[in-house]
């Protein structure tokens, strides 16, 4: 196996594959990010950009990336692997992709080093930026955000593809022939994404995987067994403290994963999407305006104590990021808040107040405060159906109000008949129409009264007829006149 | 030194062309593409550095990498615009192709003039479908996707075979080898044609041959 390579094309050599073996693991892990990426091309060269490719380097992703290579270079045998999977917010998780760079024993000693090899590995890391956008790994990530999270993990040794499923697919990127081997560059992907479609069918949105930009819920994270809607609340009123738990719930997994040398998934979170505002510490970009709102609720004794702190982490997370931009951790727990949309006019605390299960709730007249003192509430000689009339009422839907209150059962509408003016009489036409839908009774129809008579007229029968007996003589007088 | 040439097929709806053709060409011309070149006193030569974007295209359930360069981009988009035109215009069952040559220029003495000799050629046949329903456009959509995604992993597979290019030129012949007219990036020396076919497969219309480097004169 050994060639005739010189020790400074071997330094060379390792030196390349070194470099390639972090970028290939930066642009996979940018790739599933979930947001485009756009880097400038310079024509003068820094000397800083391996391959003549401009590859940003997230330094987490780095340190990472040299974690787990742990000073050895990809060998036969040995081999460098990421790889993409998605966890839900539930918590199940399923391997997507494995991402392998391997080395073989065919060897091509004929091939320079510090030229060909150079270009064909440029070669082969622009044919990586153009295969990760086309697995179907790519378009999931793309719409990662509050029901599932892709996580990325980076492992040395053999190759583990048992975790992708039944009839996983697998796609060359390519191969660079060195004087030490072959360099191949592959992906295995799953195909049978079975798990992923049983899950979603029951959500309400009735679109399988939800774009993040049209979600305003609080994003949970993988750490959360809470379902989406119950935190959405909590986190609604804990938002600034959440600041708090969230920076000890992040310090934590991210100890536990170096003592278990990295066999734990990293979560690839980016925020500062659309759909809200992300409030993890570490973000320079957000992070001063996350640290407005922890400043806003520690108490004023505290706030000069307070304003020291967080201005000296953020300095430490500006110098810690390379860039501006939001970048993804080891461990995140992003919580996004609920944005206010536009022309809203109630601040975010009342929106219970407005029963948020009735379409156009806003525009619903408030009669809360008008139910006591309504006449028609209580109507003084009304009979007791009241709670029916109401009933009716509600269910007629005219073109009055129709605001409903889930706290009562039944609510007294002002009702208010179309083309009717009640300022006129004081008898206006919804009265009316009111008193006409409740007559009182027929005495003769009521059950009692006539079930009374009929004993009663019973027992009168022997008299009355008595009576009429002794008075036949004025009967028959009368008959005749008629005749 | 034989041309190698690579065919591509694809079946889109009438608006979905530029799109196609621009993620196919983007993608060829990604690997066929690098840094400027700055020569040194020694012969030697340093090479700047390309940048890459996602592009999210609007009628395809696709996003393609090309190199950032918006010169490169606007050239691009020039001829696929004018091969979707005359597409439509056409009037005919919708077929029509376009090429991407890269070549090599060789110089020859005088009065004849430099010769072009192209050593990769990449067709892409491109059918047009009318579709009627917002649903057959809907599953037109991934169905494109998916298959641009195989012609990328096409491409790929090509360029991985490091076949034959073009040596690195000096500093004297490096215009014959790559187009240096771009401001961020130097690709191979390319040329860009279509033509359209009518049902028999002949070509009827104009077949237009346009250099690139001339629309590029700034």
């Amino acid at each position: 196996m050994e060639t005739d390579i010189n020790s400074q094309d071997r330094k060379d050599l390792d030196k390349f594959i070194k470099f390639f073996a972090l970028k290939t693991v930066q642009v996979i892990v940018q790739a599933r990010l979930g947001e485009k990426i756009c880097t400038r091309s310079s024509s003068s060269p820094t000397g800083s950009d391996w391959f003549n490719l401009a590859i940003k380097d997230i330094p987490e992703v780095t340190h990472e990336a040299k974690k787990a290579l742990a000073g050895q270079l990809p060998a036969i045998g040995r081999s460098m692997c990421v790889e993409i999977s998605l966890k839900t917010s539930e918590g199940d998780s399923m391997e997507l992709e494995i991402w392998c760079l391997e080395m073989n024993e065919k060897c091509d000693k004929e091939i320079k080093i510090s030229y060909t090899v150079y270009n064909r590995l440029s070669l082969l890391l622009k044919s990586l930026l153009a295969i990760t956008r086309v697995t179907p790994a790519y378009r999931l990530s793309r719409k990662q955000g509050h029901e599932y999270v892709i996580l990325y993990r980076i492992y040395f040794g053999e190759v583990q593809l048992n975790g992708l499923g039944e009839g996983f697919q697998t796609v060359r990127v390519g191969t660079v022939g060195t004087p030490m081997g072959t360099i191949t560059l592959s992906c295995a992907y799953r195909i049978n994404l079975a798990f992923m479609s049983t899950r979603t069918t029951g959500e309400d949105t009735g679109v399988t995987y939800p774009s993040v930009e049209d979600s305003q819920e609080v994003c949970t994270t993988s750490f959360s067994t809470s379902p989406p809607s119950q935190l959405s609340s909590s986190r609604l009123s804990y938002q600034p403290a959440a600041l708090g738990v969230g920076s000890a719930d992040l310090a934590y997994p991210v100890v536990f994963a170096a003592g278990l040398n990295t066999t734990h998934p990293h979560q690839l979170m980016v925020p500062g999407k659309e759909g809200g505002v992300p409030l993890a510490p570490n973000q320079p970009a957000h992070g001063a305006q996350a640290d407005q709102e922890r400043l806003a609720t520690y108490t004023p004794s505290d706030g000069a104590h307070c304003a020291a702190t967080p201005s000296s982490e953020d300095t430490e997370t500006v110098s810690n990021s390379s860039e501006g931009r939001a970048s993804p951790h080891d461990v995140l727990e992003t919580i996004f808040a609920r944005k206010v949309g536009a022309f809203v006019n109630k601040p975010i605390n009342q929106v219970t107040l407005t029963s948020l299960d009735i379409p156009f709730a806003m525009f619903a007249p408030k009669n809360l405060e008008l139910e006591d003192a309504d006449p028609m509430v209580n109507p003084p000689d009304s009979p007791d159906t009241e709670s029916p009339l109401q009933g009716s009422l509600h269910s007629d839907g005219s073109s009055g109000g129709s605001s409903g209150n889930t706290h009562d059962d039944f609510v007294m509408i002002d009702f208010k008949p179309a083309f009717s003016k009640d300022d006129i009489l004081p008898m206006d036409l919804g009265t009316f129409y009111r008193e006409f839908q409740n007559p009182p009774q027929l005495s003769s129809l009521s059950i009692d009264i006539g079930a009374q008579s009929m004993a009663e007229d019973l027992d009168s029968l022997p008299e009355k007829l008595a009576v009429h007996e002794k008075n036949v003589r004025e009967f028959d007088a009368f008959v005749e006149t008629l005749q | 030194m034989n041309c190698r040439s690579e065919v591509l097929e694809v079946s889109v709806e009438g608006r979905q062309v530029e799109e196609a053709m621009l993620a196919v060409l983007h993608t060829v011309l990604l690997h066929r593409s690098t840094g400027k070149f700055h020569y040194k006193k020694e012969g030697t030569y340093s090479i700047g550095t390309v940048g890459t974007q996602d592009v999210d295209c609007d009628f395809i359930d696709f996003t393609y990498v090309r190199v950032s360069s918006d010169e490169l981009d606007r050239a691009l988009r020039k001829v696929v615009g004018e091969f979707k035109d005359a597409l439509r215009n056409s009037g005919g069952d919708g077929l029509g192709q376009m090429s991407l040559e890269f070549y090599q220029k060789k110089k020859s003495r005088w009065p004849f003039s430099d010769e072009c000799i192209p050593w990769e050629v990449w067709t892409v046949k491109v059918h047009v479908v009318a579709l009627a329903t917002e649903q057959e456009r809907q599953i037109c959509r991934e169905k494109v996707g998916e298959k641009l995604c195989e012609k990328v992993i096409n491409i790929v597979e090509v360029m991985n075979r490091h076949e034959y290019l073009p040596k690195m030129p000096m500093q004297s012949e490096v215009d014959n080898v790559f187009d240096t007219g771009l401001r961020d990036v130097q690709p191979y020396l390319y040329k860009i044609s279509f033509q359209i076919t009518d049902a028999l497969g002949t070509s009827v219309t104009t077949t237009m041959r346009r250099l690139i480097k001339d629309t590029l004169a700034l």
